[in-house]
């Protein structure tokens, strides 16, 4: 087993490569290294119940019990592969025998918009306080982007009666990663919850003294808010490893196994694998549980003991007290089929690509969407 | 080895079915339903799915 093990990002990918050595049984020592100050948390609750209750929980539990060493609120700034060791600025490098590659993805900002207060991004739980504390003087919000990200929080915003105008520049939303049909139920989701729901617009400038007063959208609509929430999709962090020979494409690109390069295993939002479902196509997902099932299989990875990294992806995400749940791959590039669709908004749907079934999501269908995972797995096994 | 999931915390999320389908499963009101004593050799797809479970409901202990 390779002696000192680093892992570059303090997020639940990361957690879970940690939790898997020390399972395995792994004794030496393990450093992580995080741009937040925080060890890691539960992001879902951010956009759901942390808005909502001062109280709700976020913590990860058995972060102390690992024997890890923490080296937080630093970004790891380069990585010397050949000299095995990561870089954090002035700070001491870190040496490793092995790395694992978790950090993650940021938000996309909304150009134009920087210096203006009252204009915010969601991803860390510093973001998520920022919004909260906003949240108490009952602003008028636009959420721009209706992704999971924006519908979620539009959907806890409506939950705190607070008035959101949601802007969308597809046709509905949620478009491109459940589909047509999907996205249209949604749409009447939002609507019926009193979310003023713009379709095909997009947010084209912020103005205020100071702070946002003014969204502009491209159809020269003028919407009067204190609050814009950018949620227009994320981009993998991996600026860091410009130029340090690890492949980047649209995320860390790994091989079938895990490995970005002998001894390097990236996992979570980061990392780009190539599917056997889709036939090697690379795919990038954003979801809470490849984070966790892919750390703890890129530490199978570094110890040569990984079977082919080929997971179904499966997300939840909450909305005016349905929860959606998916299994497998969904998305617009498959075809559609709506197989229930009850008037109380509940649905399943399921996707199909070159004549079989690759996923399917529901709200309010679960047992029925559970036996398309057992489908899954045994269609590609 | 005996897996504990804790009710009141579990909010039916199945992520730990989908982690563990030997072990856990939904019956027809969409509960979890789980096998208290599974075998030994289910160890990682449990200790996957605890770490999956969104808000930590379930425990492992025993050996
Ligand atoms: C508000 C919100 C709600 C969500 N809700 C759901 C949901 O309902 N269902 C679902 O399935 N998924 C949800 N997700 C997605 C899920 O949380 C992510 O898929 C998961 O957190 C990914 O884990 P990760 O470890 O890959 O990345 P992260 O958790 O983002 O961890 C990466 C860490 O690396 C750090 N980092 C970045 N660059 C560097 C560097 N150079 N050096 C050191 N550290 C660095 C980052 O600061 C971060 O702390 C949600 C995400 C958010 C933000
Ligand atoms: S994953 Fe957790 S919350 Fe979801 S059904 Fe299993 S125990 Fe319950």
């Amino acid at each position: 087993m390779p002696g000192r093990i680093a892992i570059a990002g303090a997020g639940l990918a990361g957690l879970s490569a940690a939790q898997e050595l020390r399972r395995l049984g792994h004794d030496g020592e393990i450093s992580m290294v995080g741009a937040e100050s925080h060890r890691p948390y539960r992001r879902p609750p951010l956009s759901k119940d942390y808005l909502l209750d001062h109280d709700a929980d976020v913590a990860l539990p058995g972060t102390g019990e690992l024997g890890v060493t923490w080296l937080l609120g630093q970004a790891a700034t380069g990585l010397d592969l050949a000299g095995r060791r990561l870089l954090r600025g002035a700070l001491p490098s870190v040496p490793f025998d092995a790395l694992v590659i978790a950090t993650g993805v940021r938000p996309r900002t909304l150009p134009g918009a920087d210096g203006l207060r009252g204009v915010v991004t969601l991803r860390t739980l510093d973001d998520a306080r920022t919004l909260r504390d906003a949240l108490a003087g009952r602003p008028r919000v636009v959420v721009a982007g209706a992704g999971f990200l924006g519908s979620e929080v539009a959907a806890t915003l409506r939950a705190l009666d607070v008035p959101v105008t949601l802007v969308e520049p597809d046709r509905v939303p949620l478009r491109r990663p459940l589909g047509e049909q999907v996205g249209a139920i949604i749409a009447d989701l939002h609507r019926a919850h009193d979310v003023d729901l713009r379709l095909g617009r997009r947010v084209s400038a912020v103005t205020g003294a100071g702070r946002v007063e003014r969204v502009h959208l491209d159809d020269g609509t003028v919407l009067a808010a204190d609050l814009l929430v950018a949620a227009l999709g994320a981009e993998p962090q991996v600026e860091w490893l410009h130029g340090s020979g690890v492949r980047l494409d649209g995320g860390v690109v790994v091989d079938r196994h895990g490995l970005a390069a002998p001894r390097v295993a990236a996992a979570g939002d980061v990392a780009r694998w190539p599917s056997a479902m889709l036939g090697g196509e690379l795919i990038r997902v954003e979801h809470y549980s490849n984070a966790v099932e892919q750390g703890a299989h890129a530490v199978r990875a570094l110890l040569g003991i990984a079977d082919r990294y080929d997971p179904v992806p499966s997300f939840w995400c909450d909305l005016y007290g349905h929860r959606l749940r998916s299994v497998g791959l969904t998305g617009a590039g498959y075809e559609l089929r709506l197989l229930a669709h009850e008037p109380d908004g509940r649905f399943l749907a399921e996707y199909h690509h070159n004549g079989r079934v690759v996923g399917a999501v529901t709200a309010g269908f679960l047992r029925r969407l559970t036996t398309y995972r057992h489908l899954l797995t045994k269609e590609h096994a | 080895m005996r897996v504990r999931v804790d009710m009141n915390l579990c909010q039916t999320h199945a992520q730990c079915v989908f982690a563990a389908p030997e072990v856990f499963a939904l019956n027809d009101d969409d509960e979890l339903v789980y096998d208290a004593t599974p075998a030994d050799a289910l160890r990682p797809a449990i200790e996957e799915a605890a770490r999956a479970c969104p808000v930590q409901a379930i425990f492992l202990d025993g050996d």
